[in-house]
């Protein structure tokens, strides 16, 4: 039981709730803020009218102002587009070379291809192209297909053994094992051979009788000195890069029956403009030339 | 002790409308002054210019939210120095604990806004409806054409005012002038306006309406100032030992009474609607007009002045007594809030001298961490991030350290000599090439360095060089 009481000392009335003895006084809070809480509760009502709030079996309130959080962002996504028409018009009517040397326009085309390269081409080439087994990394001064800024811009535009683009970059390495044109012992010959050219460790007495299989075989697409031919896309087999691995396994899989990597062409996906902002975003990753 | 009549308590109180009355005297004047060069202050300070140089603002103080800059005259805030803002709130903290052990709670009574402009719509209040019992006896009549014409006439007064003050606010944020004449060709932009609608809001009911119930029931300040107080810390204060037992003087009992006649014109002058002789209390914003209302009765009872009185505890009670007061400013506690004033004041301005006018950060890539290039050398990554504080463009030449033979190239620009436009951020990418036979560890401590090519200063940021396991190539 709660007896109301006046406090003798203040002269004020207690709440009458009595703790070990301790009685409270009660200092009440004014009515005005009272009604503010009564104001934020008819606000709240008033918001559930003008705005989307209330989940319902198909979809939800939508609030007589119409207003949703989609339709500001596709307001804002328009608002950005046409806040960037004039660097990208820019660059539109401009040569990959001439966005590579102009500060402004590298600036905007470095920030684009990045959103560009993250969208389209980190699945396969991984964030800031680090590449993956099989897949090249971009960032190296390693290519197959040449890295200077307008063959990258023809790998984008065309893709490698795309189907259905004529200007698709292709080649095809013969199947020198499956299709019976070297035997094992020269394949695994011609292997330690490779392997000697980028001084991996190698047997030297195969190496040697390698080098006449590649002479014979090789030398047509990936050079007397296995450097390779970006013309063709034949790898350079002297560097310290392997794209498949520099095993000695994996080398004579790729003689014997060798893996080909396809690329999409983006042209007709990306626009002209977004081609070139990705090129030379892909130059500036680390090895363009 | 059981009271019947107290059987049931709301737990709400109403609010009971307070008419504070004109007084006249040593702290109505000193509260008149603070409040002219306070709001004199307000109003004029975004006005002042400040040259800095062709195509800047030259407004001496302004906040630039869209290019996110601060501006003191010739300081200039970026958004990650908001830490002196950051100072500036500590100093203002400081300042109030160490004021308030001196002199209690000065700033509530005198400079606070929510007083500052209390007093000023109180003021037109006092023009427009008169003094309070004029006031009072006007708000008991009936609606008539003369009250309706009164209160009109007061709150156009007060949204003026308030108009006014939500005008000045914004020109803080905005170039002064030309907001000026963009609003009165209405052409000023809705976020402008908006801002002004809700300062004007706010001001009109604060001052207007809430007046002490802030104080009261709002403001987190004076529940926790009763902390800063001791014995010696001056407040104003009813010399109770002089005035009671309180009484209208009778000549068979003059012997007996104390000074107070109890004629409440201290409790009519309150703001707050406060009785000082019940003691220090939480709604007394120590504004001192009960002082100048109890000085004006006491002058003409030609009674000793002062009975209530800017006093501290241990004096008044050794008043009481009759033993000498002693005024001791300088405690323990004093000493404390100085010294930390003295304190942040020291390490804002070394802070603020010290200023570099340039700042370089390096973010390393997180994808790939490293790459292996054609002839085995190692190569990295790096976001390089200038800050050119200065007005004028800069050129700078940036180095990097920590490996041997560690070569460096930036991305569409010479390493040499790197140009970053004034008042802005240069951001590059830089990429970092080291022979392998250099790379003991997986990942290496590196430094880069910038050197600023025209006044020789220089900052450095610390780097990871990441590279490949070293046990295996």
């Amino acid at each position: 039981m709660t007896d109301i009481n006046k406090d003798p000392l203040t002269g004020k009335a207690t709440t009458g709730h009595i703790w070990d003895g301790i009685q409270e006084l009660d200092t009440p809070m004014p009515r005005w803020w009272l009604n503010v809480l009564y104001a934020t509760i008819a606000f709240s009502v008033l918001w559930w009218v003008l705005y989307p709030a209330i989940p319902w079996f198909s979809g939800y309130t939508a609030g007589v102002l119409g207003y949703n959080s989609h339709g500001v962002y596709a307001e804002q996504a328009a608002a950005a587009a046409e806040a960037q028409k004039v660097w990208v018009d820019k660059i539109a009517a401009s040569t990959t070379e001439q966005v590579n040397g102009d500060a402004e326009l590298l600036n905007f085309a470095m920030s684009g291809g990045k959103a560009l390269f993250n969208e389209n081409c980190a699945a396969c080439h991984a964030p800031g192209g680090a590449g993956r087994t099989t897949y090249p990394v971009l960032a190296d001064d390693d290519w197959l297909w040449g890295g200077n800024l307008a063959q990258i811009e023809q790998t984008i535009r065309h893709g490698i053994r795309a189907p259905g683009d004529e200007e698709s970059r292709i080649n095809i390495m013969p199947n020198f094992g499956t299709d019976s044109i070297l035997t094992a012992p020269q394949i695994a010959d011609v292997t330690a051979f490779v392997m000697s050219l980028s001084g991996e460790p190698a047997d030297a007495a195969a190496a040697g009788r390698g080098k006449e299989v590649f002479t014979a075989n090789c030398v047509a697409c990936h050079g007397e000195q296995g450097k390779g031919n970006l013309e063709l896309g034949a790898p350079n087999l002297t560097d310290a890069i392997w794209l498949y691995g520099s095993d000695a396994k994996t080398i004579a899989a790729q003689v014997a029956k060798p893996r080909h990597g396809v690329m999409p062409a983006w042209e007709g996906r990306l626009t002209d403009a977004q081609i070139k902002m990705l090129a030379v975003y892909v130059h500036a990753l680390g090895g363009g030339q | 002790m059981i009271d019947p009549t107290v059987s049931t308590t709301s737990l709400y109180a109403d609010h009971v409308k307070i008419y504070p009355q004109r007084i006249w005297g040593r702290f109505r004047v000193i509260k008149w002054s603070v409040l002219g060069l306070l709001l004199g202050l307000y109003y004029l300070a975004p006005w002042l210019r400040w040259d800095r140089g062709e195509g800047r603002p030259d407004q001496a103080l302004l906040v630039d939210m869209p290019a996110r800059r601060a501006y003191f005259f010739w300081i200039e805030i970026w958004p990650q120095e908001v830490y002196y803002f950051a100072g500036l709130l500590i100093l203002g903290a400081v300042g109030l604990f160490l004021a308030t052990a001196l002199l209690g709670r000065v700033w509530c009574g005198f400079t606070c806004p929510q007083t500052v402009w209390t007093d000023l719509f109180l003021q037109v209040e006092r023009w427009v409806e008169g003094d309070r019992n004029a006031r009072l006896k006007l708000d008991k009549e009936r609606w008539s054409p003369r009250k309706l014409r009164l209160k009109v006439t007061k709150h156009a007064g007060w949204l003026i005012i308030a108009a006014a003050t939500g005008g000045a606010w914004v020109m803080y944020f905005n170039d002064a002038p030309t907001l000026l004449r963009d609003l009165a060709l209405l052409k000023a932009t809705w976020t402008q306006v908006g801002f002004i609608l809700l300062f004007t809001a706010t001001t009109y009911l604060l001052a207007g309406w809430a007046r002490e119930q802030v104080c009261i029931y709002m403001c987190p300040w004076p529940r926790f100032q009763g902390a800063m107080f001791d014995e010696h810390t001056m407040l104003v204060t009813y010399e109770s030992w002089r005035g009671e037992p309180r009484g209208k003087k009778k000549a068979k009992d003059t012997e007996k009474l104390g000074d107070c006649i109890d004629c409440d014109l201290c409790v009519h002058v309150c703001p707050t609607g406060v009785d000082i002789r019940e003691g220090q209390q939480m709604a007394c914003i120590g504004c001192g007009l009960c002082i100048d209302a109890c000085n004006s009765v006491m002058a003409k009872l030609q009674r000793p002045l002062e009975l209530i009185t800017y006093d501290s505890l241990s004096n008044s009670a050794a008043r009481a007594v009759g033993k000498p007061v002693q005024y001791k400013f300088i405690r323990s506690r004093t000493i404390i809030y100085a010294a930390g004033l003295v304190l942040v004041v020291a390490a804002m301005l070394f802070s603020l001298s010290t200023r570099a006018t340039m700042d370089v950060t390096v973010q390393a890539d997180r994808s790939p961490l490293f790459v292996k290039l054609g002839a085995g050398e190692i190569q990295d990554g790096f976001t390089l991030k200038i800050s050119n504080k200065s007005p004028q463009p800069m050129e700078y030449r940036v180095s990097a350290t920590g490996i041997d033979g560690l070569a460096i190239k930036v991305i569409g620009a010479d390493p040499q000599a790197l140009r970053v436009a004034g008042d802005s951020v240069g951001t590059f990418r830089m990429l970092l090439k080291a022979p392998r036979q250099s790379l003991a560890r997986k990942s290496t401590d590196i430094t880069i360095g910038a050197v600023n090519l025209t006044t020789g200063e220089e900052s450095q940021h610390g780097a990871i060089f990441s590279g490949p396991e070293a046990d295996h190539d």
